[in-house]
């Protein structure tokens, strides 16, 4: 059982509630159903949206004819691009991060121009009085469409003579690059052993319980629009509606609601977005709209498959001496975000074991389903998964002891900092920082009985029982830069605020950066307010993604608090006439240490900062009681774990149970352990659907097959095991917290570690499996093909 | 025009005499209709669960049933699990001290839903609380510290009732 | 994800029900919501009618009478759950119950939809054919029963007349002690079966098998009596080779394939689940359990 919980009010000065189970400040408002969440806001006059959405994959728009729909009573006004048009500055959201590997620009237009590529592609926006009027609307816009020929499989994309995914495009090519160090052809020409192995991974959708939405509120006095979303990333957001509304920054504030969970597709800024903001400015009332799970299925960014072709070579002792392949990545009709997924999954690979020589090529195809961006986990799961199936597979070919093959070639932690000869998408070197890898595995292994399980595995088959025990260790970079405003003020009525770009998802933001700001300014965060996501609330922001924030805003909202301690202490100082050493922060005030009445309140400070109309500031203060954060990050400090999973497998339904699960992890400092178990453990439970249940399905005809929750198999409560779950903390030498992010640590390993598990249950029927997810009919044709 | 019935609705303890749309679902005229948004619409389809409220203490699903079949029975949400402004019902504190919630959307299925569940079983087990809770779908938390509230919360309730 | 536009009936009587269904053209019946709403949110069909049977009274109850079990159509499922009635004397249904959803779409759902519905998954149209069950329907010219076996007319397709309401099932009783077993295979807790099966099992003092009942459902498009299993099992021992050997005669269902399962796999499921329910059975009959 836990330690008991920290209530918020708590702590005196040198009282840092680092390393505290401090209950959050997200949770009053949430436990009593007062959250407000984007399609919670209300708003007088607001308008209702819904979208026209393709139901082809691939399709040339003739006409749209939209009478009979505008007819229906309570209709408000529907619009497409053509209606668009006038108001944007551009017609096509440029929004890929930069990369020099682009064989091709696939923006997407703001509604569909012409010709749709995807099922759910939005054409047309209705305006209405509510959601259900929208909808009888949206059903009665006829468009008529000339169906084209759709590419549903990214491999027969890239074949020549292709079908185009865009009728205009010179081939379905979107990006190619490779990535690589060492000499990889001599060494494969001389390894002892060459092991070859095609894999097949495939990853499904957010699937936030919240889908997307937004509300859209133009104000024609001032001229100015606001835009309530459901987004990771508020400052992105506004950025990308500056340019396609051709207005300055003034005009538009993006602001950010509680969010129901975001894991990556939310940090995209969409079509619908747009819309609902272009709807508002043109009929001047609020316009809102809130994605259901079906939009969210074929809408939203998803990831998909990954085909990988891959060689490792290897001598005697499985010492990996090189890998190389080719590797081809479905990125959907349009980029949504850039190549950045298809990119860490290369990247990533090699990253945990000391491996001389590495060349990965990698393709990204386009194909005619929606935009292919990163959901938690963002590529490294499929890395991950193919160098440790790979080691999994020189083991058993060698005869050697997997948990042995790894010890032989995993990054010993006295040649932290590690760099590897690669560069990350910003063109920065890859530095493993820290962390003892080994230590990491054996301890997972120890707490496993891992020394023991071939024992009961082989008593187990006497029983008739099939069991395996799987391994994957991983790193992942995270924090990515280049940094997180974060704005400490202190206001005079003393509440201390905080305002910051960073989003809150659900990973407790809102109580991480107050933890850290109270540490710095007397210890209690119920003192703390602080203000997410809004782009009034600092100039400049990134978001949330790449388990960043708590490294960048955190360390920004730790430089920005000790600025203001130290100035409230000079200033106190000044007007308790003591030195600032004798001081301390308690309570909401400053005070000298051993004599509580001796003291002021930090409001009255804030008020002196404030100054008074033909006074002197005190001391010779600068005005203001405030100070903003700007932590630079340009390299990505890694966090690693290891993942040992024991399995039961049911060989005549091919059910997978779980025995025993241990997470071994290493994400730096803990600000919060609860917060840290919280994110572990959900990260896990989305592995685990990834490796048995998680499969978004397409036909050959890239329709959607898989578009509600009874045909999608999201984990519930049942099915998840228990967790043997430990920490260690490597402190990150990159951040003034030492802390790394954490949000998708207990995801990357997973399903490598489950499939190996299966693997090694299955092992008397000969069992390979280089693929995820695995799914019961498949394990009972392995079991049944091999019976005989 | 759109056909529309009279209906009365309690709900945690206040009835509501409105004007609905008949093909108005019950989640959508609470939310729009009556501003109690603190009940969530995950799915529309009856397997997310952030939808659940009491329907004359029993568990259901607001988004698959019409407003006007709530006509003259009683709701109970989320909103109305806490015994007073100033107080947390111990499944809420049970909820904040476990970390049962992270990004909060599908907390106020679990809770109506964990309320009914605790209610007729006092002693769960813990297989029994993830049972429980198998209708309930959660993305962030893994479930885990949901489970742990609801042990604790069954034992802070037992101590109440003199267990 | 909302409805569509449609006129709303809530007739309080069997009759009025029952005129209703026979003059509204178009019309979808809702009892406890979890199969249609889902549809009308989703616009899977645009009735112009619904027709709300949770005002009608005297459509749910759970009545023993003699040897059989009689349950109005409107009894939620969750009554069935908790029924001691249901649980002393028919405890199969109670066993499958524990599979079917949750516990919010339990306390909603209805015998009556689940049998109108006719899912081929569906838990509860497989105990009745188990039973050899008879379902009672009311039209304008009164009431009929219909076997269960003569039910399914199709997928998703009951053989009653588009004026025709289900009003009831009868459930003939197996004899106190007799063994019985629920078995289903779902990818998660309450997810439909991708196979499921009920074994309802007499033995003699000897242990021999003097009566069986074996069935299979979410294999074909309704729930399967397996009579030659059956038919083999009478007379016989309860060892569970014996039990393996019959059981493969479920590779010779005529079964659904579809991207969830292939037709091969789903028959492969039904010899296992309806082997393992025979196991449970026949423990339960001979007091081994």
């Amino acid at each position: 059982m836990a330690a008991e919980p920290v209530p918020a009010a708590s702590g005196s000065d040198g009282h840092k509630s680092f390393g505290e189970r401090v209950t959050r400040l997200e949770d009053p408002a949430l436990i009593t159903g007062r959250g407000r969440f984007a399609d919670d806001i209300r708003l007088p006059g607001a308008a209702h949206a819904a979208f026209v959405r393709s139901p082809h994959a691939h399709a040339l728009i003739r006409s749209i004819e939209s009478s009979a729909a505008r007819a229906i009573d309570g209709v408000v006004a529907i619009y497409t691009l053509d209606d668009f048009r006038p108001c944007l500055a551009m017609e096509r959201m440029a929004v890929g991060l930069p990369s020099p590997s682009y064989r091709q620009e696939r923006d997407r237009p703001v509604l569909a121009d012409g010709e749709v590529v995807h099922v759910g592609e939005p054409v047309a926006i209705v305006v209405a009085e509510s959601r259900y009027i929208a909808e009888d609307a949206a059903a009665l816009v006829d468009v008529d469409y000339d169906l084209l020929p759709a590419i549903a499989d990214c491999r027969e994309s890239l074949k020549p003579g292709a079908d185009l995914v865009h009728r205009d495009a010179p081939h379905n090519e979107l990006a190619a690059f490779d990535m690589g160090y060492g000499d990889v052809d001599s060494v494969f020409a001389s390894a002892p052993h060459v092991y070859s192995e095609s894999f097949w991974q495939h990853r499904g959708g957010s699937h936030s319980i919240e889908g997307r939405g937004c509300v859209a509120v133009y104000d024609d006095v001032r001229e100015q629009l606001t835009l309530h979303s459901s987004t990771q990333a508020a400052h992105s957001a506004r950025a990308v509606l500056v340019d396609l509304l051709g207005w300055d920054e003034t005009r538009i504030r993006v602001m950010t609601p509680d969010v129901g969970g975001g894991f990556g597709p939310k940090v995209v800024f969409y079509q619908e977005d747009i819309s609902t903001a272009l709807a508002s400015i043109l009929t001047g009332r609020p316009v809102r709209w809130a994605e259901d799970r079906r939009e969210h299925f074929i809408a939203s960014t998803q990831e998909r498959d990954q085909y990988w072709n891959v060689e490792i070579a290897v001598d005697d002792d499985g010492r990996v001496l090189g890998l190389r392949g080719s590797m081809i990545h479905d990125h959907g009709a349009y980029t949504a975000r850039g190549i950045n997924l298809a990119y860490n999954s290369a990247l990533v690979v090699t990253l945990p074991y000391e491996i001389p020589a590495y060349r990965l090529d990698v393709k990204l195809a386009l194909t005619n389903k929606v935009p292919s961006t990163p959901v938690r986990g963002a590529g490294h799961p499929q890395g991950i998964f193919v160098m440790e199936r790979m080691l999994d597979r020189a083991a058993r070919e060698l005869g050697i002891d997997r948990a042995e093959i790894r010890r032989r070639n995993l990054v010993p932690s006295e040649k932290m900092p590690y760099e590897r000869p690669l560069k990350s998408r910003g063109d920065a070197p890859v530095v493993l920082d820290s962390g003892d890898y080994p230590g990491c595995m054996e301890e997972a292994l120890r707490r496993a009985g891992y020394a023991g399980f071939r024992e009961r595995q082989a008593r187990a088959r006497e029983e008739g029982r099939y069991i395996g025990i799987g391994i994957a260790n991983y790193v992942k970079g995270t924090g990515r830069g280049p940094f997180e405003s974060v704005t400490v003020r202190i206001g005079t009525s003393g509440q201390i605020l905080v305002y910051t770009g960073a989003a809150a998802m659900g990973q407790s933001t809102r109580t991480m950066l107050s933890q850290i700001v109270a540490s710095e300014l007397g210890g209690d965060i119920g003192q703390v307010e602080v203000v997410t996501g809004d782009t009034e609330g600092v100039a400049i922001g990134i978001g949330g993604s790449a388990s960043r924030q708590t490294v960048t805003a955190g360390s920004s909202a730790l430089i920005a608090a000790t600025e203001v301690r130290e100035k409230l202490l000079m200033l106190a100082a000044n007007m308790l006439e003591a030195s600032p050493e004798d001081l301390e922060i308690v309570g909401g005030a400053v005070r000298v240490k051993g004599v509580p009445d001796l003291k002021v309140g930090l409001g009255e400070l804030a008020s002196a900062t404030g100054g008074t109309p033909g006074y002197s500031l005190p001391g010779g203060i600068e005005p203001g009681m405030e100070a903003t954060g700007n932590f630079i990050i340009d390299d990505l400090t890694f966090c690693n774990g290891t993942q040992v999973v024991e399995v039961e497998v049911d060989i005549e339904t091919g059910h997978v149970d779980f025995l025993n699960y241990v997470i071994r992890h290493d994400a730096g400092v803990q600000i919060n352990p609860m917060i840290v178990d919280g994110q572990v453990v959900g990260g896990a439970a989305h592995g685990i659907g990834n490796a048995l249940y998680e499969w978004m399905g397409f036909d050959e005809n890239a329709q959607p097959i898989t578009t509600n929750f009874a045909e999608y198999l999201m984990i519930t409560a049942p099915e998840m095991p228990a967790f043997d779950l430990s920490h260690m903390e490597s402190p990150s030498p990159l951040n003034p917290l030492g802390v790394k992010g954490v949000g998708e640590c207990g995801l990357v390993p997973a399903t490598s570690a489950i499939i190996a598990a299966i693997e090694d249950a299955l092992a008397p029927f000969g069992a390979s499996l280089a693929h995820s997810p695995v799914t019961p009919a498949e394990i009972v044709a392995l079991v049944r093909g091999n019976e005989k | 025009m759109a056909e529309t019935r009279e209906i009365t609705v309690t709900i945690n303890g206040k009835a509501y005499t409105e004007e609905v749309e008949v093909r108005f679902t019950l989640a959508d005229f609470m939310r729009q209709q009556l501003g109690l948004t603190g009940t969530h619409l995950g799915c529309e389809h009856g397997v997310c669960g952030a939808c659940t409220i009491l329907f004359d203490g029993q568990s259901a699903r607001s988004c698959l049933m019409l407003a006007v079949q709530a006509n003259g029975h009683e709701i109970t949400t989320i909103e109305g699990i806490a015994p007073s402004e100033d107080e947390l019902h111990p499944l809420q504190e049970a909820f904040r001290d476990n970390h049962g919630l992270q990004c909060g959307f599908c907390t106020p299925g679990m809770l109506t839903t964990l309320l009914e569940f605790l209610r007729d079983n006092p002693d769960p087990t813990e297989d029994e609380v993830r049972i429980a809770i198998s209708g309930n779908l959660c993305r962030c938390t893994g479930y885990q510290g949901i489970v742990a509230a609801a042990l604790d919360a069954a034992q802070r309730l037992r101590e109440a009732n003199g267990g | 994800m909302k409805p569509p536009p449609f006129s709303y009936h809530d007739p309080d009587s069997v009759e009025a029900a029952v005129a209703l269904i026979g003059s509204l053209e178009n019309a979808k019946i809702l009892a406890g919501g979890q199969s249609l709403m889902p549809m009308l949110n989703m616009r899977y069909v645009l009735p112009d009618h619904v027709i709300d049977l949770n005002r009608i009274d005297g459509l749910s109850y759970i009545r023993e009478a003699g040897d059989t079990l009689e349950i109005g159509a409107m009894t939620r499922q969750r009554e069935l759950e908790f029924s001691d009635v249901v649980r002393n004397r028919c405890p199969v249904v109670h066993e499958a119950l524990l599979q079917v959803g949750h516990r919010q779409t339990r306390n909603r759902g209805t015998i009556g939809g689940s049998l109108s519905h006719l899912d081929p998954a569906a838990e509860l149209p497989l105990i009745c054919a188990a039973h050899d069950a008879v379902i009672t329907v009311q039209g304008p010219k009164g009431e009929r029963d219909i076997p269960f076996s003569e039910f399914p007319a199709g997928y998703m397709t009951p053989s009653i007349e588009m004026d025709e309401l289900v009003t009831g099932v009868k459930l003939p009783l197996w004899p106190a002690g007799h063994g019985y077993g629920f078995e289903e295979f779902a990818r998660r807790h309450g997810d439909f079966a991708m196979s499921s099966a009920c074994a309802l099992l007499e033995t003699g003092g000897d242990g021999k098998i003097t009566r069986a009942s074996v069935t299979v459902g979410g294999v074909a498009t309704a729930p399967v009596r397996m009579t030659e299993i059956e038919q083999g099992l009478v007379g016989g021992d309860g060892s569970e080779d014996r039990f393996r050997e019959l059981c493969e005669a479920c590779r010779s269902i005529d079964a659904i394939g579809d991207v969830y399962a292939s037709a091969e796999y789903r028959q492969h499921l039904a010899t296992v689940m309806s082997r393992r329910a025979l196991v449970k059975a026949y423990a339960r009959a001979t007091g081994a359990a």
